[in-house]
């Protein structure tokens, strides 16, 4: 099945191009890039390698919110993934770490896929409950204070470089690739959006809407299980009181940027992405800048704002129209 | 066999101290606010040493970040006739009413840490605290005595924005550096007191200071963004501790891992030991009658690489941080 290429995705693209631009404005060295010890060193680099966290969050919150869910416990997922990797980092090899932090990722998931589509609980509230509840965890695994490590494996996932690029900016794009593959490539992603605008009809029409809304909670606890392995990676160690602490509200935004509607149905994954790169764009920009932290969420309001109102249909065909006021009322005189 | 080994030693310790034997039948009620912060943890674990070490029968209150809690435990510990309370208030307003009832117990109160509102009443005994302006003030100090007159661009990590401790340690640092005009502080930003945001804001800040070729040294209002901020340092091929300076407050164990690698040159210390000088000013208060100041301000040591960092590190790190 041919990938469907975002229509929507002019307004997006149009922004991050603006925000990059921004970005040089405040800081003319922004989009330098030299080579340090091996691997791509800049600031265009480091919005890919910041925003990487995001990135994988907004893979499966994609998904979710398109199923017409949500998922408000991907950061507490990430604190939760990032403890367990972080605690066993120097004592076992690295599958064995791995394969737990995810384990633990893909649980968090079957239980807010089984908290929603069994129980019928609503999204919000099912996974409001692991969101508070789940940091408590990390920080019972972490006994409350910052687990350090020294094992380079791990490390390597945080600070390490292939083929010049940052790992967790390849991780993001192999996790992209592989959801892309797999919801793009079958017919899946087609399921989702029948489910995301019409679970009931869906249902009837012979989908098996339960197994797929588990399916999609469970994806998005392995990102978030990703994205933590990476955090903990990056720091060399779990802070559990605060690694993805509101992330999870970032994701969202990255999707809703994305284009996707948080009442279900089409999505794009390509887009969320490039709505965790926008809010990462953006914070590089302002840490650039040198303003005051004061003005930091102000900025960041006002950004959101108007990339927001650039996508509403609404406003667009109102300035169409001013536009097309203003085009007559210039190109209306000299023909006469 | 332990309960045993307790009535012995207590039997000794009774007999060793009959005279002065005040501090010995001393029973002590803490309300902490629960486990907020690796310091917190540290706070309690030095508190209850310190209590051993006096013979103090010492009970702690654990609130989990709740006001209520530490109410109802100040009441608790009033029903019980405890001999003084220490309190490490969550919130600094709210206390008048139950404060009133401890007063009127006759048991005096020591604040930990953290002062109320309105201060200096006399609701309570004394308030044992750290002077958060102070401590950037030794950071700022230790910075212009080690740069000794060269121009040093300075880029500094706050913490979260409106938390009282950043705003004191900012101003601090600016007071600790007001007179050498070849100090200035050239970037400032927040990394909300952590390690991830530590690292990101240094990582910005080395790109927009050409490649951190202007940059002299870091300050950091706590060693958690600091130790970011370092490893930010070393994956831009800087060498922090030697290319570029670090002063940072707190005097959290990783710290001194990292100046006993010569990555890190500096730290003031926040003492977790508040218990200490509370246990010494109610021991006097109700032996001797020594009324003490209404503000007992912990002594802010800084720390450099020549402090033997290891050694600190080793007494540091089981405390809980």
């Amino acid at each position: 099945m041919a990938m469907r290429f975002p229509r929507l995705g002019t307004s997006q693209l149009l922004a991050l191009g603006v925000i990059l631009l921004a970005n040089w404005m405040v800081s003319p060295q922004f989009f330098d890039i030299r080579v340090q010890d091996g691997r791509l060193f800049g600031s265009l680099i480091d919005v890919l390698n910041r925003g990487a966290p995001v990135a994988l969050l907004s893979i499966g919150m994609v998904l979710v919110i398109a199923m017409r869910g949500i998922d408000l416990s991907v950061g507490a997922v990430m604190a939760i993934c990032g403890a367990i990797a972080a605690s066993l980092a120097d004592s076992h090899a690295l599958p064995v770490v791995l394969a737990a932090a995810l384990g633990a990722g893909l649980l968090c998931g079957l239980w807010n896929g089984f908290l929603v589509a069994v129980l019928g609980i609503q999204p919000i509230v099912a996974t409001l409950i692991l969101m508070v509840a789940g940091r408590g965890i990390a920080q019972l695994i972490t006994e409350g204070r910052i687990v350090t490590f020294t094992s380079p494996q791990l490390a390597f996932l945080g600070g390490g470089s292939v083929l010049g690029l940052p790992t967790p900016v390849v991780l993001t794009l192999g996790m992209m690739a592989l959801t892309l593959l797999v919801v793009r490539g079958t017919a899946l992603g087609l399921m989702i959006e029948a489910t995301g605008g019409n679970p009931r009809a869906s249902a009837l029409a012979g989908i098996g809407t339960k197994l797929i809304t588990v399916a999609v909670y469970v994806w998005s606890g392995l990102c978030a299980a990703l994205a933590g392995i990476v955090a903990s990676a990056d720091i060399l160690g779990a802070d559990a009181n605060n690694a993805g602490l509101w992330l999870e509200l970032d994701a969202i935004l990255a999707v809703v940027i994305g284009g996707t509607s948080l009442f279900g149905g089409r999505f794009s994954i390509l887009l969320a992405v490039v709505g965790a790169l926008i809010i990462q764009a953006m914070n590089t920009g302002i840490l650039l800048s040198g303003f005051p932290p004061e003005t930091n969420l102000v900025v960041k309001a006002v950004v959101v704002l108007a990339v927001l109102l650039a996508q509403s249909p609404r406003l667009g065909g109102a300035l169409a129209g001013l536009g097309v006021l203003f085009s007559r009322a210039t190109s209306g005189g000299p023909r006469r | 066999m332990n309960f045993r080994a307790l009535l012995l030693a207590s039997a000794v310790s009774g007999a060793l101290f009959s005279v002065g034997a005040q501090a010995a039948d001393m029973t002590i009620g803490f309300s902490q606010i629960g486990s907020e912060s690796g310091w917190r943890a540290a706070e309690t674990t030095v508190s209850k040493a310190e209590a051993k070490k006096r013979n103090i029968n010492f009970k702690i209150a654990d609130a989990q970040q709740k006001q209520e809690n530490q109410i109802k435990a100040i009441r608790a510990f009033v029903a019980q006739g405890v001999d003084a309370i220490f309190l490490a208030p969550v919130v600094a307003t709210g206390w008048d009413s139950v404060l009133k009832e401890a007063k009127e117990a006759k048991i005096p109160v020591v604040l930990l840490d953290r002062d109320i509102d309105p201060s200096g009443k006399d609701l309570y005994l004394t308030a044992v605290t750290s002077d958060s302006v102070h401590e950037g003030k030794v950071a700022g100090e230790w910075l212009v005595k080690t740069v000794a007159g060269k121009p040093c661009n300075v880029v500094e990590l706050q913490g979260t924005v409106g938390a009282s401790v950043a705003t004191n340690r900012k101003k601090g640092f600016e007071d600790g550096i007001a007179g050498a005009s070849n100090v200035k502080i050239v970037r400032s930003q927040t990394g909300d007191f952590t390690r991830a945001k530590g690292k990101e804001v240094m990582e910005s800040f080395i790109k927009a200071e050409g490649g951190g070729k202007n940059i002299c040294a870091v300050y950091a209002h706590n060693d958690d963004m600091m130790v970011g901020a370092i490893q930010a340092m070393k994956e831009a091929g800087l060498k922090p501790g030697t290319e570029i300076l670090t002063v940072s407050i707190d005097a959290v164990p990783d710290i001194f891992k990292a100046m006993a690698a010569g990555e890190a040159n500096a730290t003031v210390e926040l003492t977790p030991n508040m218990a200490g000088p509370a246990f010494d000013a109610v021991i006097a208060f109700k032996e001797k009658g020594t009324v003490p100041p209404k503000w007992i301000q912990t002594e802010s040591k800084l720390y450099t690489q020549a402090d033997n960092p290891m050694a600190v590190y080793e007494s540091k790190k089981d405390l809980g941080y």
